[in-house]
């Protein structure tokens, strides 16, 4: 802050806390042709009377206590404008120390465990159960306690990938996220063409629905460029995150209705990254964690 | 011949009874949502996100704003000895104050929220709000302008400090931009004029002064009337009550930073808000002492006098909660306790034990006199009423500070490899026991306003539709 706006925060600070001290000593004053103590004041408001009775002593302990511990607080720490404090102390610099301590004791344990391959560190019992751990914390609101997913969360236990469920590939989606865009074709296609492209998806994976509107909705699929993302196969495509459309996994929903939603409005799917957030050791353990739920069946 | 204006003062007290039941009866709803999240049916209405607000509005601004109300036109009038300055200002205060509960009823269910805490209404209402509060403080210093008396009682000085600041407090942190006002659709849409950390700075501001202004000052301001009037006991000490009211509002305005500890606000501005929350643990126990010890010499008539009861218990609650308060605000104790049930726990022994267990004593007090009554229709009920509630009360805020401090140490908790311990839902599930206990307290209390509900009707029922009142001289 300014220097004019930290000297007048430490000046409303002072002038407050001396103000209550003032404030005892200005009401303590004995003056004259006051009533005597314990005996009542002389006002009356409605039959009510007050004592002239002096403030208790210990209750004036306790408030001294508190003004002495606040200066001495405002010397030692943050807060008298821009006066940093004598002990130096942040709460950022506390964080960073916290979070050094920790890296220091727990470190060593993380790099022994990011020096073995996932696939052999997924069948490390103790590693695991520090993975869960880690997935407990940091996954589990997205993709569940389970792992199981839900509605527009993948499911983590099967073997469907959308970015591929090779090693390197689970890592790296850990590592550096992954942003999954489907884009709105409601506008291209119109109300009907929606409907004939959600029946021909449907059908991909066997499901019933009117031959004549999938037929031309596969000729949508082709022409409005489905096939760019999702291949002529309607397979997908690993690289950029475009789900099969032939099998029963949905992401964002199975019905007709989140289909054509899905197609209409399109999605925007975010999973975020966490090479900062959790450095790459622990990345190499989530990472193998994720890989054992479907590889230790 | 002047008369007092119990009018009003009748509306009022009468509607504390009824917006306590349905802001409780909301509250024991969402507290059983905790248990059965399907309790909401599916209705977005019913959602605990919505009613959360409204039950928090109703508790504190209808049924502690109704209580208020009703008190302070009736100390106001009898310690100035002179009828209510406006009337009509008055009457406007009552049927604007219930429209603003009506419309919160309805828009907070909607959804449409300006989503700060215990400020939630939007801009629309809001403006409402001002004018009946405009109104409320030329009704209250009106009548002290007017009053037959030099001096000004003590408890005037509360209600006052409490009309004065809660304007300044919901003018400043209710300055905010209708999205109408830039090419929006929604009339009931607003955003805060305040930016990022200021926002959240203005907002707690507001936040721990609506609690230490409308639920602490407001009803220290009953306190000074009924305490004493109800035990025929003069105040205990008049030098007490200067230091700790002017201690009081001082450092009040500074404590708000507490609840924004370890947050983006800036490190000095947490020390100070840490600081004079200490400082204020005195000034609060001033109030707490002087109510208490007004009462020494006369123990003997909490025997018999139910009323009592329930105004020492609430002074109780008033010093506990002002202790552990300074306490939360400590950044050490603050790491475990906030975010934790711990904060609900502190703020229910504050708003049902202290606010609520002051109000209903005082209304007992009060009904009686407004209604040309010589006491409640039935006083074995008020003892009910107080073993129950205080009962609840005690069930529920210990249910709450042992899942609270367990969600602290739960949070905190970790394994030899440095990973937490437990995760969020393991926590959750922790504490599905405590939502029970919780659930029962709230429900104990909720029954004791029913109790209540029914001693009133029997006690007004019958009473003569308007009781003239000769205004009083000054002694």
């Amino acid at each position: 802050m300014t220097t004019l706006a930290s000297y007048w925060v430490i000046a409303l600070t002072l002038v407050n806390i001396f103000a209550c001290y003032w404030l005892i000593k200005w009401t303590m004053k004995v003056r004259e042709g006051e009533s005597a103590v314990g005996e009542v004041t002389g006002h009356a408001w409605d039959g009510l009377q007050e004592y002239n009775n002096p403030l208790p002593r210990w209750w004036l302990w306790l408030f001294y206590f508190t003004i002495v511990f606040a200066l001495v607080y405002l010397v030692l720490y943050p807060g008298l404008g821009n006066f940093k404090g004598m002990l130096g102390w942040s709460s950022a610099g506390q964080y960073m120390d916290e979070v050094k301590t920790a890296d220091a004791k727990y470190g060593p344990i993380f790099a022994r465990f990011a020096g073995t391959p996932i696939p052999e560190l997924a069948k490390d019992k103790q590693a695991m159960e520090a993975g869960r751990r880690l997935f407990a914390t940091y996954c589990t609101q997205c993709h569940g306690s389970d792992a199981g997913g839900t509605t527009h969360f993948p499911n983590l236990t099967d073997n469907d990938w959308l970015y591929g469920g090779t090693p390197e590939k689970i890592k790296e989606t850990i590592l550096n996220g992954r942003n999954g865009l489907m884009p709105p074709m409601g506008p291209v296609l119109g109300e009907q063409g929606v409907e004939e492209v959600a029946a021909y998806v449907m059908s991909l994976s066997g499901r019933e629905v009117d031959p004549k509107l999938a037929e031309a909705g596969k000729q949508k699929f082709v022409s409005a460029g489905c096939v760019g993302c999702h291949g002529m196969d309607a397979k997908g495509n690993q690289a950029i995150g475009a789900p099969n459309l032939t099998d029963t996994t949905w992401l964002h929903g199975s019905t007709a209705r989140s289909i054509k939603e899905t197609i209409t409005k399109g999605r925007k799917s975010h999973m975020p990254a966490h090479k900062d957030f959790l450095g790459e050791d622990k990345v190499h353990l989530l990472a193998a964690y994720v890989y054992s739920l479907s590889h230790n069946k | 011949m002047e008369t007092y204006n119990y009018k009003v003062v009748r509306q009022f007290a009468i509607m504390t009874v009824i917006w306590g039941i349905v802001g409780m009866t909301v509250g024991v709803f969402i507290a059983s949502e905790l248990i059965w999240p399907d309790l909401n049916m599916g209705q977005s209405w019913l959602a605990y996100g919505r009613l959360r607000a409204l039950h928090t509005n109703a508790v504190i601004f209808a049924f502690g704003g109704s209580a208020l109300f009703a008190t302070s036109y009736y100390v106001v009038q009898r310690t100035c000895h002179t009828r209510l300055f406006s009337d009509g200002l008055a009457a406007f205060t009552f049927w604007g104050w219930n429209l603003v509960i009506v419309l919160a009823a309805i828009t907070l269910p909607l959804g449409l929220t300006s989503s700060k805490e215990y400020a939630e209404l939007e801009w629309p209402v809001d403006i409402l709000i001002t004018l009946v509060w405009v109104a409320y403080a030329i009704v209250f210093f009106g009548t002290i302008m007017k009053r037959k008396v030099k001096h000004i009682y003590v408890a005037n000085w509360f209600y006052g400090a409490f009309i004065l600041t809660i304007a300044v407090l919901h003018i400043f942190n209710n300055l905010e931009m209708p999205i109408v006002a830039y090419g929006g659709s929604n009339w009931f849409k607003s955003y805060s004029v305040y930016p990022g950390a200021i926002d959240a700075m203005v907002q707690w501001w507001y936040g721990h002064n609506a609690v230490g202004f409308f639920l602490t000052a407001g009803f220290l301001g009953m306190m000074y009337y009924f305490i004493p009037k109800v035990s025929e006991r003069p105040v205990y000490s008049y030098r007490l009550s200067v230091v700790h009211f002017w201690a009081l509002i001082s450092t009040y305005m500074w404590a708000g930073p507490h609840h924004l500890h370890y947050t983006a606000l800036p490190d000095w501005a947490q020390s100070l808000g840490m600081v004079f929350s200490l400082i204020l643990l005195a000034p609060s126990w001033g109030g707490m002492i002087n109510g208490i010890m007004t009462l020494s010499g006369a123990w003997h008539k909490l025997r018999d006098e139910p009323i009592l009861k329930f105004l020492v218990v609430s002074l109780s609650f008033y010093g506990m909660s002002t202790f552990e308060g300074p306490m939360m605000a400590i950044k050490t104790v603050n790491a475990l306790s906030h975010y934790t049930d711990w904060t609900i726990g502190h703020v229910h022994s504050g708003a049902l034990g202290w606010v609520a267990l002051v109000s209903i004593g005082s209304l007992y007090a009060l009904i009686p006199w407004i209604f040309g009554k010589k006491s409640m229709y039935s006083v074995s009920l008020i003892n009910v009423h107080f073993w129950i509630a205080t009962v609840g009360v005690v069930l529920y805020i210990a249910a709450m500070w042992i899942s609270g401090v367990m969600q602290g140490l739960m949070w905190r908790a970790v394994n030899p490899d440095g990973t937490l311990t437990y995760s969020f839902v393991e926590s959750l599930q922790a504490t599905y026991p405590f939502y029970a206990v919780r659930l029962a307290g709230g429900l104990l209390f909720l029954t004791g306003m029913f109790i209540m509900a029914y001693n009133v009707f029997k006690t007004i029922a019958g009473a003569p539709s308007s009781s003239e009142v000769e205004v009083t001289q000054p002694a």
